[in-house]
């Protein structure tokens, strides 16, 4: 035991010695968090949207100018056609087209009730989103201005349609994405590194000619990287919590469990990667390239994975961090308990064990 | 200095090492008294590394019988781990520890209670005449003092036997000849060395030497002997004389 505490201690050593690196670790998750928070905000300006009036009543009239004078959109009128505005979608000119159908102003007086129709471009799911919101309000607040005007119910709703990705799928919101990225980018690219380090320097063999067990090997190799980890969550957390105003809607208990739980699975698959690299920097790249790439990819957090062609979906269930993005949107942002993620749970502890026991396995044959 | 009459720290018989058709240590047989320095040579792939591997207990013989410090390398391997020390090519230290806490921090994982730590750092510190730099980090040491602070922690905790495995690779004559002057201190205080070598003159150094070819021991004798068996002015041609009849590649 204290033999354990001996090599834990010089692994801490290792990690607040080396500064540059301390500094990536724990400016990572915010720089993410303030690129993904503030650089790419939610909170859209000046988005081009086209409006495109078929009615032309006072009612419309009123309407547009409301849209207009609002900061958040800068309007563009002169496209009279479903084809112009089919295309200037698809050169991305516009973002969003509200378009006020020529029975508007009839189905209104007759009805009190009529509809406008809200395309998006959502393949930017996020902006999709907000302005469709920012519209849907505009409107809103529209008809209860006219009722305590005029007396009369007024029913003006916005038929909203996504274009591209009508399922918004990984849309809400980006912080379950980046806990998922920066957890296992840090864990698996610095247990490997760690573990590489130490054979690169000729050191492992004096430890496996050691009485140390190699077990105790790997417990102080992933302890360090397990605590930075937990501190990254909380920063995360924090920082969402403060400057998001994203708070955990469920258990926070059960939020950091599983955490804990995609942790150690993200430290194992360091471990299995140090086996097989001989140097510090294929072990860095392969992390980088075998791990970051799939987790963003595949996570379901930048692109949904209901989308993508059956042998990617395939592949994406034996990404860890795709169990672990569902779990945390669940948790944090719907706010369900265990009951909701058991199965997503279940599956990652299997990972888990699984992971640990070969990368186990392997460190030990390496030693014969 | 010559081998002293005490029961052998290092005894093999046969012992033997095949990976699948490849023997790579064939029936090697010898002994190594207490405080001898037994030089162990060949050229890249004759065998050498196998062998060691074997005697440090990270490598389980095919066949044959070995012991050391009395401990049966099939069975006792923790035992074994407990009584050597090992040093390698690479220095095996931690560049970005200072001196004091490489130090300690091998002391540690062999379980040395924490008053013989202290006690031991501060005693090795003087030896080395390193007491200014305890607090420096390794990195910023010269390549001497590197070598022989990673020599005096191989041996930190008073093991019965030190194997070098090319410890002075890469290194200049004069810090080589300080080296040895270490290696001799820890000879006479009764710690068995066993080191590898391709520096002939350090070859000379030992009190015997064997020299292994294609994964047998070819010769076996101190150095003077074997210069006088082959009939040659110095090692450098016994080695040479051996070694070129070796049929297998270098690795």
């Amino acid at each position: 035991m204290k033999q354990l505490l001996t090599f834990i201690r010089k692994e801490f050593l290792h990690v607040f010695r080396d500064r540059k690196t301390l500094l990536m670790l724990f400016g990572l998750p915010i720089a993410q968090i303030v690129l993904f928070g503030f650089a790419l905000s939610n909170e859209v300006k000046n988005s081009r949207i086209a409006v495109t009036d078929y009615s032309k009543d006072p009612v419309t009239t009123q309407l547009i100018d409301k849209i207009s004078s609002s900061s958040y959109f800068n309007i563009q009128r002169n496209l009279n056609s479903a084809q112009q505005i089919d295309a200037a979608f698809k050169k991305g000119d516009i973002r969003m087209a509200v378009i006020f159908p020529a029975n508007f102003s009839t189905d209104l007086t007759h009805t009190g009730k009529a509809t406008i129709q809200v395309i998006a471009d959502a393949s930017d799911p996020n902006l999709a989103t907000t302005i469709t919101n920012y519209i849907t309000r505009i409107v809103g607040d529209f008809n209860t201005q006219s009722e305590l005007s005029t007396g009369q119910p007024l029913q003006i709703l916005p038929e909203v349609q996504m274009l591209y990705n009508p399922e918004l799928k990984g849309a809400p919101n980006f912080v379950p994405g980046v806990m998922a990225l920066v957890l296992m980018l840090v864990c698996t690219m610095m247990t490997s590194v760690a573990i590489v380090k130490e054979k690169e320097l000729g050191t492992m063999e004096i430890l496996l000619v050691s009485p140390f067990k190699p077990i105790y090997i790997i417990i102080s190799k992933l302890t360090p990287n397990l605590l930075i980890s937990v501190v990254n969550l909380f920063v995360i957390l924090v920082l969402s919590a403060l400057f998001l105003d994203l708070h955990v809607k469920g258990s926070t208990l059960l939020l950091i469990f599983c955490s804990i739980l995609f942790i150690l699975t993200s430290l194992s698959i360091g471990l299995l990667l140090s086996i097989n690299a001989k140097t510090q920097q294929s072990a860095m790249m392969a992390s980088l390239m075998g791990m970051m790439l799939p987790t963003m990819l595949l996570t379901g957090f930048l692109f949904p994975i209901e989308n993508m062609p059956w042998p990617m979906q395939v592949l994406a269930n034996l990404v860890p961090s795709r169990w672990y993005f569902i779990i945390v949107k669940r948790v944090m942002l719907k706010g369900m308990g265990f009951g909701a993620v058991w199965k997503e749970t279940l599956i990652l502890a299997g990972m888990c064990l699984a992971l640990f026991a070969i990368s186990l396995r392997r460190f030990k044959i390496r030693l014969q | 200095m010559s081998s002293t009459t005490s029961a052998p720290v290092i005894t093999t018989d046969k012992l033997t090492k095949r990976f699948g058709q490849f023997i790579a240590a064939n029936e090697l047989t010898f002994q190594v008294a207490k405080g001898e320095i037994f030089g162990f040579l060949g050229a890249n792939g004759a065998g050498k590394t196998t062998a060691m591997r074997m005697l440090c207990g990270l490598l389980k013989p095919s066949s044959g019988k070995a012991t050391i410090a009395g401990y049966d390398v099939y069975t006792q391997t923790e035992k074994i781990k407990r009584s050597i020390g090992y040093m390698s090519q690479k220095f095996s230290l931690y560049d970005d520890l200072t001196v004091a806490e490489n130090i300690r921090f091998y002391a540690g994982i062999y379980g040395m209670s924490r008053p013989a730590i202290k006690e031991k750092t501060a005693q090795l510190l003087k030896e080395l005449q390193l007491e200014k730099e305890a607090k420096t980090l390794v990195s910023e040491l010269p390549l001497g003092w590197k070598q022989k602070l990673s020599f005096s922690v191989s041996i930190v905790h008073d093991p019965d036997i030190v194997f070098l495995d090319e410890p002075t690779g890469g290194v200049d004559p004069v810090t080589r000849r300080q080296f040895w002057d270490l290696i001799y201190h820890a000879s006479d205080r009764g710690v068995t060395v066993f080191v590898t070598t391709h520096y002939m003159d350090e070859a000379e150094y030992c009190n015997r030497v064997s020299i292994m070819v294609d994964g047998v021991v070819a010769a076996l004798d101190s150095p003077t002997r074997l210069k006088q068996q082959f009939g040659r002015d110095n090692m450098e041609d016994v080695f040479y004389e051996l070694a070129r009849k070796a049929t297998r590649k270098a690795d």
